[in-house]
């Protein structure tokens, strides 16, 4: 029985039809791929990409110079030095975060009480060397003026779970 | 002794120890901020409440004395709920602005708001806001911040004796003020921003630089004057970001004055990171090989009378001896330690020391200053003499000029002869000094700097002995310095040797031609232009009037850079300990003594710190017996002769700067400029 079986399986090509059958029912299913880079996926509004240092509306830098963030990071990644600006506020001076040795944790942008350092939506901030991955203050504003629209936004979805 | 129970446990303390003591014996911990153990208690904060049996309400633990049968509970339901009450009414009018607070990580609020506080805030109303105050150069305002505990009223006029600062208003009105805009004219401000549990009183020149956690702590000594100051010095990298007291009742108690406290920015500026030889000139950079070169070819083939060494003011105790031992090797015997010139006897070490020990200050009954402005030249030898003032029961007097110095005196003359008639009586005060139980002579610089240094360390002992001053159970002859390095160059015998000559030997001798080559270790206050055509090396960490002058410059390693012994003018010998590393090329510095002397062919024999050490205590075992004072045995010093009639002068012209550390400091500039000088002459109508 068997033997007739496989005989008429193998004659009638039925395997072969059901996979031509599952490929032509996925043919007119939505696709699951994207057209990476030129289409992307949808990110979580807390998702954990490349550091940002904001800025307040006003143009002002949020960041304090606690030094909240540097305590708290667990790859010893951000490096800061401050002193008293002209105007006797507190700000820095150094503001260094090494993306090699960060673990994306956020825990950086949790401690921050003045959301100053936020992990933004990039993702696609590959280098060709080392070097250019050792962010500083200058580089991470830039990073802050650039996303803003779009971490302004995620803050404000996160804002009612925090 | 009153027998009481706090928390089921029974304890039996001193009659007059208050409840929050006994506390601190059983190792229970009460919340407080206004009472500080050094301050008189005014039981204004609150926090440190406790519940009493058969007492209405919560008592404060801080201002109630212990009294025989109390049971007192520390834990209870009642006390729990008395300090989230305090803490909360506290923090109505705080801030919260601790990430930008200089406090922040090291705040009494901040801890116990943590520790006793409630969860969450209840207060929605508006918060008050107070105008910052100025308060000096060294001293940063953020009076909203204030709590009004008054640690810092009482500081200024109880320890300092200053009482520049107080409060006006009341209530929630009240405000720590200096009353009219002026820096606060203490020697000893920078304690305030200890004392202050919150960040209301900060220290100016630390602002916003550092966090207390990320600061690498080093417990040293500070060797800015010759009180020797216990310090923590806090680094972070390669930095010293600053320096703190730390607790030595012997010493300083637990205060530090402002020169000590803020002068570590000049240990970042004026450095000599490398070694410099001067050619056509001019100070060219060069390697220690070459500089090593420069120093054995100049030294070749000359005799050893022709050769010299001064040590100056910031010098530890290893350099000096390995010094001293390379210039015996030299044949020279032309060495001396005291670079400011002073004439004393140093073959007994009774007369050149603080014998009572600054602790023995507040044991005196009678204290006599002979040319001296403590203030200055010691200020927390001054502020144990005021803490011993505010003791009462005691008369002091000087013989020198009229300054304030915080408590009051009498001027009973101005020069040595006023010495020589307390010797034979005729003179009003020694009725005093007959009457005193515990006689204390303080001799300062000013008085052996003169000619007749000499007579007058005479005449001072035999007022000593004519009252009563040496005994088995009292030494009350003291002497106070004003460099750190002294004491301690003294004891390892960096001194002129046999047929040596002292500093004026040497000074002459150079600009007459008759030495040839001076060794500057670290001096910097000697009169460069007398040193004539000598070739002189200096070795030293800055540039200054040394470093100036010097045809070889070998950098060495400033006090928080090196672990070396100081002794301090009591006699006590204490560790330096490296904080950070001495910059760029420069060096330890009985290292470089060590390494030149294998160039010039008499290798020093000790190859390690430890050998080194070895050898400075088989010389002179003083110096094995570390932070102790070895008494002094007593003998005759100083040699009896006439004395000139010229006043006693404070060898000290402006307090914040007395050596290249302190001169090379912007604080310190800042602080000349705000308190020494024509500001302070300024009556207010000038233009």
């Amino acid at each position: 029985m068997a033997f007739l079986d496989r005989a008429a399986r193998s004659l009638f090509l039925t395997e072969l039809l059901g996979g031509m059958a599952l490929t032509l029912r996925y043919m007119f299913k939505p696709k699951v791929t994207i057209n990476y880079p030129y289409e992307k996926g949808p990110i979580s509004s807390r998702f954990r990409g490349e550091h940002v240092l904001r800025r307040y509306a006003n143009g002002e830098e949020r960041c304090i110079a606690c030094k909240l963030c540097e305590a708290v990071c667990p790859a010893l990644a951000i490096t800061i030095e401050a002193e008293p600006r002209d105007d006797g506020s507190r700000r820095t001076t150094r503001y260094d975060i090494d993306m090699t040795k960060c673990i994306y944790c956020g825990l950086c942008q949790e401690a921050c009480p003045v959301d100053a350092v936020v992990m933004g939506p990039n993702f696609e901030f590959s280098t060709e060397s080392r070097e250019e991955l050792f962010y500083n203050k200058q580089k991470l504003l830039a990073n802050g003026d650039r996303w803003e629209a779009e971490i302004a936004q995620n803050l404000a979805a996160e804002a009612p779970y925090r | 002794m009153p027998k009481l129970t706090i928390d089921g446990i029974e304890i039996e303390v001193e009659p007059g120890t208050s409840i929050l003591q006994a506390c601190e014996q059983l190792g229970i911990e009460i919340p407080r901020f206004c009472y500080h153990e050094r301050l008189s208690v005014p039981a204004n904060c609150r926090m440190c409440l406790v519940e009493m049996e058969r007492a209405p309400k919560p008592v404060a633990s801080c201002a109630m004395p212990c009294g025989d049968g109390m049971v007192v509970r520390t834990n209870s339901e009642t006390v729990l709920k008395a300090r989230k009450g305090v803490m909360e009414f506290l923090l109505i009018n705080h801030p919260l602005d601790c990430p930008i607070c200089d406090q922040g990580g090291e705040c009494d609020l901040q801890d116990q708001a943590m520790a006793y506080g409630f969860d969450r805030g209840r207060y929605g109303e508006n918060k008050r806001a107070v105008k910052d105050k100025y308060m000096g150069p060294v001293i940063k305002t953020i009076m909203t911040r204030c709590i009004h505990c008054t640690r810092c009223i009482r500081f200024i006029n109880e320890v300092a004796g200053v009482p520049d600062v107080g409060a006006v208003y009341r209530g929630e009105h009240m405000e720590i003020t200096t009353f009219v805009e002026k820096a606060i004219g203490s020697e000893l401000s920078g304690n305030l921003a200890d004392v202050c549990p919150v960040g209301a009183l900060t220290h100016k020149p630390y602002a916003f630089t550092a966090r207390p956690w990320e600061l690498r702590k080093t417990e040293t000594i500070d060797v800015l004057d010759a009180v020797g100051s216990n310090i923590r010095v806090d680094a972070r990298g390669a930095e010293v970001m600053r320096v703190l007291p730390r607790v030595n009742d012997d010493i300083n108690e637990e205060w530090l004055n402002d020169k000590s406290r803020y002068s570590y920015d000049g240990l970042k500026r004026q450095r000599l990171d490398r070694p410099y030889i001067r050619q056509n000139g001019k100070l060219v950079p060069a390697s220690w090989a070459e500089a090593f070169t420069a120093v054995a070819a100049r030294l070749k083939g000359l005799s050893g009378n022709r050769i010299a060494a001064i040590s100056g003011d910031l010098v530890d105790v290893e350099a000096q001896f390995a010094l001293k031992e390379l210039l015996s090797r030299l044949g020279s015997t032309n060495l001396d330690c005291r670079q400011d010139g002073a004439r004393f006897d140093t073959s007994v070490r009774a007369g050149y020391l603080f014998n009572s020990g600054i602790a023995g200050i507040e044991k005196a009954d009678v204290i006599l200053l002979v040319g001296t402005n403590p203030r200055w030249e010691g200020t927390l030898v001054n502020a144990r003499i005021r803490k011993r003032y505010l003791a009462g029961g005691v008369t002091i007097a000087s013989i020198g000029e009229q300054r304030d110095l915080t408590y009051p005196y009498s001027v009973i003359g101005s020069g040595p002869d006023t010495l020589q008639q307390l010797v034979d009586g005729s003179h009003p005060f020694a009725e005093t000094l007959r009457a005193a139980k515990n006689p204390m002579i303080i001799v300062g610089m000013g008085a052996f700097q003169r000619a007749d240094g000499l007579a007058v360390q005479a005449a001072a002992r035999l007022v000593g002995e004519a009252y009563g001053m040496f005994r088995d159970d009292w030494n009350g002859f003291n002497v106070l310095h004003t460099a750190a390095a002294r004491v301690g160059g003294i004891e390892a015998g960096f001194l002129p040797g046999e047929g040596g000559r002292d500093i004026h030997g040497i000074l002459d001798g150079a600009s007459k031609g008759e030495i040839d080559f001076v060794y500057l270790l670290g001096a910097d206050e000697i009169d460069m232009a007398k040193l004539g055509n000598a070739f002189v090396v200096y070795q030293g960490h800055h540039g200054d009037a040394g470093a100036h002058r010097a045809d070889v410059i070998l950098p060495g390693a400033a006090y928080t850079e090196k672990n070396a012994v100081y002794v301090n003018t009591e006699g006590r010998p204490q560790l330096a300990r490296l904080a950070v590393f001495p910059p760029g090329e420069a060096r330890e510095d009985w290292k470089i003594v060590r390494a030149l002397s294998e160039v010039l062919g008499t290798t020093l024999p000790f190859d390690t710190h430890g050998q080194l050490r070895q050898r400075l205590m088989a010389a002179n075992p003083i110096f094995g017996a570390v932070g102790e004072m070895t008494p002094a045995s007593w003998a005759p010093f100083g040699a009896q002769g006439p004395v000139g009639a010229a006043p006693f002068v404070t060898p000290i012209t402006n307090f914040y700067m007395t050596d290249p550390i302190s001169r090379a400091s912007v604080t310190m500039a800042n602080c000349t400029e705000a308190l020494v000088g024509p500001a302070q002459e300024r009556t207010g109508t000038h233009g």
